[in-house]
Parts: C-alpha cells; sequence; structure tokens
C-alpha cells in the first residue's frame, strides 16, 4: 500500500491505496464520490470521465498512484449549493439523459470540449463524443443540450 | 444566473443524475460487505472433469467457494411461456442451474463462484482455482444443430426446443394462396444477433438477517417483484415474505434486465451462508457473455400477391437461436411477439408462420427492445420491398393499396389479432410531407454531384404491445400474469405517495404517472411523488418491458386515482352534510352541486385521517386505495418511417443523411419523454441495421465480447431525427387511450434503412436484392463487387 494525495474537487484528499487501484476505484471506494460510473473495461464508454488537471481524462485509465499531486474534478463538483451549471441546466432542459448512467461522463466530457472550443459546431460535437457511449438517447437530444450549452439557437433542430 | 435544479424544466429524475448523485447498485456500500467473482467457461461445451479450490480458498480473503455440488438441492431458473410444438408435444425445457453442473454450456456459462473481502481478493482467487474441463464440439451454427447428432443437452436428445406453427389451421389456405399466385416474392433473411448493452452492467448485492431470516437483494433488474417470484417459487425457495427485492436507480435495461440471473441467487445464498452482505459487479466482458442477447433469427419469407398488386398470403419459416438455456421471456419472443404481427398493417387473408427454436452453446437469447415485433416488421417490410422492386411498383403505393383501412377496426388481423386502431395512411401522409419526399430527386442529384449515391427507404410498421392481457396470455401458454399495479396514498398533509408496479431505468415515470393523478384530482403535480422498484414498499405489479409502463401500469394509476375520488367524494359529503351523489370534484375542491358550499382536497385528506367524527360504520379512515389493471388486448402503436442514406461507392461506407418517424402512440402524456424514447429506439435500430453484430466463431468463442470489436452506435453515426406524434388514434380499451412508444424506433428502423441501402446500390446500377445486416462498409463494397 502506498500513500496517494491529490485534490479533489477543490479538497485535498490523502488514502492509502495498493498500486493496481483505478483512478476510478480510487473515487468510487476510496472517496464514496459514486457519480463516476464504470461502464466498460477497455476504456470506451467514458462514464468515469473526470478532469485532470483540466483535461478530460477516463478515471479508468489511470492508476490512483498516477494522480499524485493532481487537481481533479468529478461531477460531484459540477454543481454547486443546488445550482445546477449551465451544462447540466442544458441537459436537463432539452431531455439530453434517460438511464443517466453515461451522463456524468457525458457532462464532464462536454466541460472540457466547451472549455477548448465555446461554440463548436454539431459534427464537431458528434466527433468529439466519440469516446462517450449513450445506449438511451441516440444523442439527438445531448448534441442539442451541448450546442444550447454553447448558447447556440437549437430551436430549429428537429423538436425534442 | 444558475438556476435552483428544480427550476430548469426537464424531468424530476435529472437533477440527482446530473449531479452524480444517482443511487445505483454498484453505488451502494453495506458494512461488512464482501465480493462475489465468478468462474466462468472458457469453453463453450464440455464435461467438467474437476474443479479443484484447494489452492484458491488459500489465497489471502477468500470467505467461501462455491460449485454447481452446492445447488444440486435447489430449483431451476424457468421460462416463463411454454410453447406446444406443431404436433402438440411440449416444448423441451432444459433445467437452467445456479451454477453449472457436470457440463458447461456456453463461453462465460458459470462454474464457480469466489467470495473474498475485497474484489480483487476474489479476483485472484478465482485465477486460482483449477478446473479441467474435457471439450466437445461447439454447436453454434442453428442448421447444423438441427441436423447433427451433438446436442447441448444430451438428456433431451435433440437440439430443437420446438416447432411451433401459427397458426397451424391456415397452413394449408396460406399454401394453396401461394401455390395459385399471380407473383411471390421470395426472401432469405438473417436478423442479426444483437447484445443489448445496458450501459450499466448487472450487479447485485444481498444481505441476510439471521433472527428474522429475512434476505434483501438490491438488483439491476426491470421488475423486482418478477424476480421475486422467480427466486422464491422456483430457483431457491426463500419465502416471498421473507426477500426483498430492490432496483434501486438502473441504468437501462431495453430487456436484459427483465430476467432472474444465477448471480442474483448466488450472492443470496452467499450472504446467508457468510452472515455478511455479498455484492457481485459484472464487468463489460462478463455483460457480452452472459446478459441474454437478442434477436438471432434466420428467416425465408415469401409473398404472394395477385396481379393487381394486392397481397395474397405471407409465408415464413424462422430458425431461433435461444442459445445454451431458455432465458425467462426466450420462448416467448420469437413465437407470441413475432408471429401474430406477421399480417403487419395489411388486410392479407393468409399467413402462416413456423418457428424453429433451436439450442446451441452459446449465451441464452431473449427479449431485446422489441422483441419478436422488429423481427417480423423487418422480415414483413424487407420482402414487401424487393416485391415492389421485383413489379415495377412505387413502394408506397403498394404499402397503401394494401393497408388495413380506418373504417376496418376493430380488424382481426390473419394472424390472429384484433387491432383496436390506427390509420396507416394519414402516418404516410404526414411522413410524406415531414420527410420531403418530393425534394428527394433534387437531394439524391447533389449527392451524385459528389460522387455519392443516395437512398430512399420507407416503411410501415404495426406492433403489439403494452403487455398484456393475462386470460389471452394464459391460452397461449405464459405462466404469469401480465397485469400491473398501483396504490396511490394520500397523506394526512395533502400530498400524495404512488407506489408502482412499473420500474422506470430511463423512461421518466417518476415525472410523467404524476401527472396522470394530479390531473385527475385536479391538484398540483409537485405534490405528488412516486415510489418503485422495492418489493416492500409496491404492490405486486409485473414491471417494465413491452413498451407496456403507461398503458397498463398507468392504467392501474386511473383505476387507484377513481377509487381515492370516490372515497374522498365519501368523505366531503359527510363534511358538508349532503349526498356523495351531488359531490363535484374540480380544481381539487369538492363542492356540492349547485350550491357554493365546498372543502378543499386538503381538507379531506387531513379529516381521512383525523376521523374524530366520522360515521364508523359508513366510512373508514384513511385514504389509500390500490387497482390491478389488466389490459382486455394489447396496444397497437405504427408508424410511417422513412431514411435517406448516402454510399459511398469507393468504400461502401454508409451514413444516415435524413431519418423521420411518424408514429401513432394513441394520446401523449409527456411528448418530451415520448420524443426521446423514440430517439433511443432509432438508435438501436439504426445501429442494428449498420454497426453492431454479435459474431461467435466455429468454437463457440465469442469474438465480439467488448466494445473494442462490438460497435455501438456513436455519436457521429446518427443524425437528429424528424420524430411525429401529431396523428395518434387513441387506444380504444385502456382509460387512457394510450400506446407503448418505447420499443416502436427499434421496431421500424432496421428495414428503413436496409430499404435506403438497396434503393441506394440500384441507383448506381448495383442491382442488390438484399444484404444482411449489419451494412458494413465491407459487405456494401462486396456486393458492389459481385453484381
Amino acid at each position: 500500500m502506498t500513500t496517494v494525495t491529490m485534490t479533489v474537487n477543490g479538497k485535498s484528499v490523502s488514502r492509502e491505496v495498493e498500486s493496481r487501484t483505478l483512478l476510478s476505484a480510487f473515487l468510487r471506494d476510496g472517496l464514496n464520490l459514486t457519480g463516476t460510473h464504470i461502464g466498460c473495461d477497455t476504456s470506451q464508454c467514458g462514464a468515469c470521465t473526470v478532469h485532470v488537471d483540466g483535461k478530460a481524462v477516463k478515471a479508468c485509465t489511470m492508476f490512483a498512484l498516477e494522480a499524485e499531486g493532481a487537481e481533479v474534478g468529478t461531477i460531484e463538483g459540477q454543481s454547486s449549493h443546488g445550482k445546477l451549471n449551465t451544462i447540466q441546466e442544458a441537459f436537463k432542459e432539452h431531455h439530453g439523459l434517460q438511464c443517466g448512467f453515461c451522463t456524468p461522463g457525458m457532462v464532464m466530457t462536454t466541460a472540457a470540449l466547451l472549455k477548448d472550443n465555446p461554440t463548436p459546431s454539431e459534427a464537431q460535437i458528434r466527433a468529439h463524443l466519440e469516446g462517450n457511449i449513450c445506449r438511451c438517447t441516440g444523442y439527438h437530444n445531448i448534441v442539442k443540450a451541448i450546442m444550447a450549452a454553447s448558447g447556440q439557437d437549437v430551436s430549429a433542430i428537429a423538436a425534442a | 444566473m444558475p438556476k435552483d435544479i428544480n427550476e430548469v424544466v426537464g424531468r424530476r429524475e435529472d437533477a440527482r443524475f446530473l449531479t452524480g448523485t444517482g443511487r445505483y447498485t454498484d453505488d451502494i456500500t453495506q458494512h461488512n460487505q464482501a465480493a462475489a467473482v465468478f468462474a466462468r467457461s472458457p469453453i463453450a461445451n464440455g464435461i467438467i472433469r474437476k474443479i479443484d479450490v484447494s489452492a484458491a480458498e488459500a489465497m489471502p480473503g477468500v470467505l467461501a467457494i462455491f460449485t454447481g455440488e452446492d445447488f444440486t438441492e435447489v430449483g431451476g431458473n424457468p421460462a416463463g411461456w411454454m410453447i406446444n410444438s406443431r404436433d402438440g408435444s411440449p416444448m423441451h425445457e432444459p433445467k437452467r442451474p445456479v451454477l453449472a453442473h457436470g457440463k458447461v454450456r456456453h463461453v462465460g456459462d458459470a462454474y464457480a463462484a469466489v467470495i473474498a473481502e475485497t474484489p480483487e481478493q476474489a479476483q485472484d482467487a478465482m485465477e486460482a482455482i483449477d478446473a479441467d474441463f474435457e471439450e466437445l464440439p461447439a454447436i453454434v451454427d442453428m442448421a447444423a444443430a438441427l441436423s447433427g447428432d451433438d446436442y447441448v443437452h444430451d438428456e433431451i436428445g435433440t437440439n430443437q426446443c420446438f416447432d411451433w406453427g401459427w397458426i397451424e389451421d391456415n397452413r394449408a389456405a396460406t399454401d394453396a394462396a401461394i401455390q395459385g399466385a399471380h407473383h411471390v416474392t421470395t426472401l432469405e433473411l438473417v436478423n442479426n444477433r444483437l447484445v443489448p448493452n445496458a450501459m450499466e452492467p448487472r450487479c447485485s448485492m444481498a444481505s441476510y438477517h439471521p433472527a428474522t431470516e429475512e434476505y434483501v437483494l438490491h438488483t439491476t433488474s426491470q421488475n423486482p417483484h418478477l424476480t421475486r417470484l422467480l427466486i422464491s417459487a422456483f430457483v431457491l425457495g426463500i419465502p416471498e415474505n421473507k426477500l426483498t427485492v430492490i432496483a434501486p436507480d438502473v441504468g437501462g435495461g431495453f430487456g436484459s434486465k427483465i430476467y432472474h440471473y444465477g448471480e442474483e441467487a448466488l450472492v443470496l445464498a452467499a450472504a446467508k451462508k457468510l452472515g455478511r452482505p455479498v455484492k457481485w459487479t459484472a464487468d463489460r466482458t462478463e455483460a457480452f457473455l452472459t446478459d441474454a442477447h437478442g434477436r438471432d433469427h434466420v428467416t425465408k419469407i415469401e409473398l404472394a400477391l395477385d396481379a393487381e398488386g394486392n397481397f395474397l398470403a405471407f409465408r415464413t419459416e424462422t430458425m431461433a437461436n435461444v442459445g445454451a438455456y431458455l432465458s425467462n421471456f426466450s420462448t416467448a419472443t420469437p413465437t407470441f411477439l413475432h408471429g401474430t404481427l406477421m399480417a403487419g398493417n395489411y388486410t392479407v387473408p393468409n399467413v402462416y408462420v413456423n418457428v424453429k427454436a433451436v439450442f446451441t452453446n452459446t449465451a441464452p437469447v431473449d427479449a431485446y427492445r422489441g422483441a419478436g415485433r422488429p423481427e417480423a416488421t423487418y422480415s414483413i417490410e424487407r420482402v414487401i420491398d424487393k416485391a415492389a422492386r421485383e413489379l415495377g411498383m412505387d413502394p408506397i403505393t403498394l404499402r397503401r393499396q394494401n393497408f388495413v383501412k380506418p373504417d376496418q377496426y376493430p380488424f382481426a388481423s390473419a394472424a390472429g389479432l384484433e387491432y383496436d386502431s390506427g390509420n396507416y395512411d394519414a402516418l404516410m401522409d404526414r411522413m410524406e410531407e415531414i420527410a420531403d419526399l418530393g425534394g428527394f430527386t433534387a437531394r439524391r442529384a447533389a449527392s451524385e454531384a459528389k460522387g455519392m449515391w443516395r437512398g430512399l427507404g420507407i416503411n410501415a410498421y404495426i406492433e403489439a404491445c403494452g403487455i398484456a392481457p393475462s386470460n389471452l396470455v394464459g391460452v397461449l401458454g405464459s405462466r404469469v400474469g401480465l397485469y400491473d399495479a398501483a396504490t396511490v396514498r394520500v397523506n394526512a398533509t395533502g400530498n400524495l405517495s404512488v407506489m408502482v408496479g412499473a420500474h422506470s431505468h430511463g423512461q421518466g415515470h417518476e415525472t410523467a404517472f404524476p401527472d396522470i393523478v394530479a390531473d385527475m384530482l385536479g391538484i398540483n403535480a409537485a405534490s405528488i411523488d412516486i415510489v418503485h422498484g422495492d418489493t416492500s414498499k409496491i404492490p405486486f405489479g409485473m414491471g417494465t418491458y413491452g413498451s407496456r409502463s403507461l398503458a397498463v401500469c398507468g392504467s392501474a394509476v386511473v383505476r387507484a386515482t377513481e377509487k381515492i375520488i370516490v372515497k374522498a367524494k365519501k368523505i366531503a359529503a359527510h363534511m358538508l352534510e349532503a349526498s356523495d351523489l351531488d359531490i363535484e370534484l374540480k380544481d381539487g375542491v369538492f363542492s356540492v352541486a349547485g350550491t357554493n358550499s365546498s372543502v378543499s382536497f386538503g381538507e379531506v385528506a387531513l379529516k381521512a385521517y383525523i376521523p374524530h367524527d366520522f360515521p364508523i360504520t359508513e366510512i373508514e379512515p384513511g385514504l389509500e386505495e390500490t387497482a390491478f389493471y389488466d389490459p382486455a388486448n394489447f396496444t397497437y402503436p405504427s408508424g410511417a418511417y422513412c431514411c435517406e442514406v448516402e454510399v459511398d461507392p469507393e468504400t461502401g461506407k454508409v451514413s444516415v443523411e435524413r431519418f423521420t418517424a411518424v408514429d401513432d402512440f394513441g394520446n401523449v402524456i409527456n411528448p418530451m419523454i415520448v420524443t426521446g424514447q423514440v430517439h433511443g429506439g432509432l438508435g438501436q435500430g439504426i445501429g442494428q441495421a449498420l454497426l453492431e453484430h454479435t459474431t461467435y466463431d466455429e468454437n463457440g468463442q465469442l469474438l465480439s465480447a467488448s466494445y473494442m470489436d462490438y460497435t455501438m452506435p456513436r455519436a457521429d453515426d446518427l443524425p437528429f431525427f424528424h420524430v411525429d406524434h401529431s396523428q395518434g388514434t387513441p387506444c380504444t380499451h385502456n382509460p387512457l387511450g394510450v400506446k407503448g412508444c418505447g420499443e416502436a424506433g427499434a421496431i421500424g428502423s432496421p428495414p428503413t434503412v436496409v430499404n435506403a441501402v438497396i434503393d441506394a446500390l440500384n441507383s448506381g446500377g448495383k442491382p442488390v436484392t438484399h444484404l444482411d445486416m449489419p451494412l458494413t462498409p465491407h459487405r456494401v463494397w462486396s456486393a458492389m463487387q459481385t453484381v
């Protein structure tokens, strides 16, 4: 067991971990931040997407020890004091989620996308979601929500 | 300025899912919880010669190891429907044990389970189990399975589960109609095998309390009461009153979480043995190997027409793969959920369907979004398209000519169902308008100008859902009833808890169901909460599948609320010193007709629980009512779909450029949720048509067992969809007038896409008549080279 220290959602945390412990397991089991979901074992589905030093990362692809000293952001840090952020509001308003399992990863991926590209085109959004799988929505309302979250007029998109 | 969570329009469920505070089974950790990991067969078919667990038992943290030997005294997981073969003999129903015993029958078949302090320790120990198998030839191909001498279940002596005819009495007439027809179009096709792939892998966690002998099972289920019934009555014999099954937030189901699986029984047994909670969580590979798969039909369909293009008969022969064991709905799916739909939207007078269900050394196959109706629609709508092409007829005209007309309802179809309502021409009209079929020629020219072939595919579908009338399904072999239940509890302070048998795992019941009650009572929906998923809290309902939640459980909510109104009127009458026959309820206020004497809903609620002056021989205290609703018929959603694709002649790659879905769901309670359900179904249906394929090799190894090998639709595989449900014809037999909407998209879209690709290839000078799904670039490109 080794001690790992990192900042998670603005708070410094320190825990003993096995060297094989994944960051995803560390967040879920070690810190009880269960909003980070595990949907696959090959880093394809994106349900575990978090931010590490400002970049979107699949938490199942990193060991917890690799996040030593890092700033880690999870879905639990996206809203504060009962207020949804702009992306979360847009997903809710445009029905960009159904079962909710992929949703944390979608929100975290979207946050990273909009940071780099504040008004992405539909094609850019669809390409950027390559690493996030949703089985419920057919992506229609997710793409629409992301366009809305970035301030684009979505009224012309087929009704939802 | 950020808004409070509940100020944003959308669903009530959304706030917890968007903030990471949903509560899925794997998110729940119990004190002193142990972990289970399963040892799974690496081969498709073999005799278990040895399972030596001694080394594994000595590994760190190991608490117990179970093998099939530990479950020889308990029951098996049954099929929910008994199907009889054409000769009247019952289907073959092999035992499905908790853990494999004697033989393993598919890759992934669990033969042992390790319980340890942590999942990592259990995994390490599982790998230390010394198991030895005598490998037998794998039975994978259905035709070979039916003709060969090797059996998945030796004690049965055949790989044919049943040989079913529907309707057997119509066979001779159908044969004669085909024999004498002006034209017969024949099509051989494969309905490709799919893996449901709910994003949340299955997870089950059990605890046991010795002092009360009570078990609690948290599990990823679409129907916790059905799971409890199966475990109690068939598998472990735990009394129902000692077993609580809780399905908390569930991350999608699509059919795969209807069924009881052996892992649920194992964690219950382990929890009792160890006196500790035990949790198992599937990884994605386990999901691919062991979740019930969908579809997997090999079909020959014939359509007979007269000289004017009138349909005379559909005749179908299908082999349906049921895998190594019978999953709970596996025998109903290729039969009564498929054969009964083989008249489609048409007045065709003769239909005959033959289905042979085949055991193979593959994972069990069962209902997956649509369950039998996608297979029926695909066969019908593909052969009609082929017929139109052979006869040089317009595919829309040919369909319209044979549609059931609005004045023909109720319509007795040649496949044995009574369609209650519909208007297929109106759907087609609306589809032609929204899809702008008039602009297709220009769009095709634009595609061709950039070197692409453009195709137009259209489709009409009908399906039967909202399953189902218990008296009908009982006659057809179901071993359960298919009603649902709701309890409406008016609390003393005037808010309501509505306990429902349906389970919401993406469908938005927590948002839609309160509106039904609020509308009937004239009160604010915000004061009504839905309770679901916990057998200790809800009445015995059959759960969510077959697009039944609103049509069946929603109707139970209506019936229970009607009872509430009857009783509340009696209380109001007592309070107002009037006859309950004179009490009117409007906008949440009870008043005496023709007077200004009234009491509010809240005052009645409070009085119900503080009945100081009740006439106790006439009115019981409290305000809580339960209703069970058993539907009189299926509901029959229908639709007209249109797809435009571009095919790249250089690579064979298909892209979906436009997709229009016009559906008749009867009355619509929540248009946003209904539209979302269609979107999701379209995503899965287009996935089936273009991307998804489950592949076993000749040794029964699953080649597509991860997201690196099985192509899930991504955002850039799909366009924005045009969805419309403005042409609804209300269901005539349920109180809401609603029809199920959950599966329509997945039912209607695959043939639409394939019809479009065939059209594109023909426009490019490649007279391809059929391609089997998925239409991958390789398949499309190969077809271009050979014609």
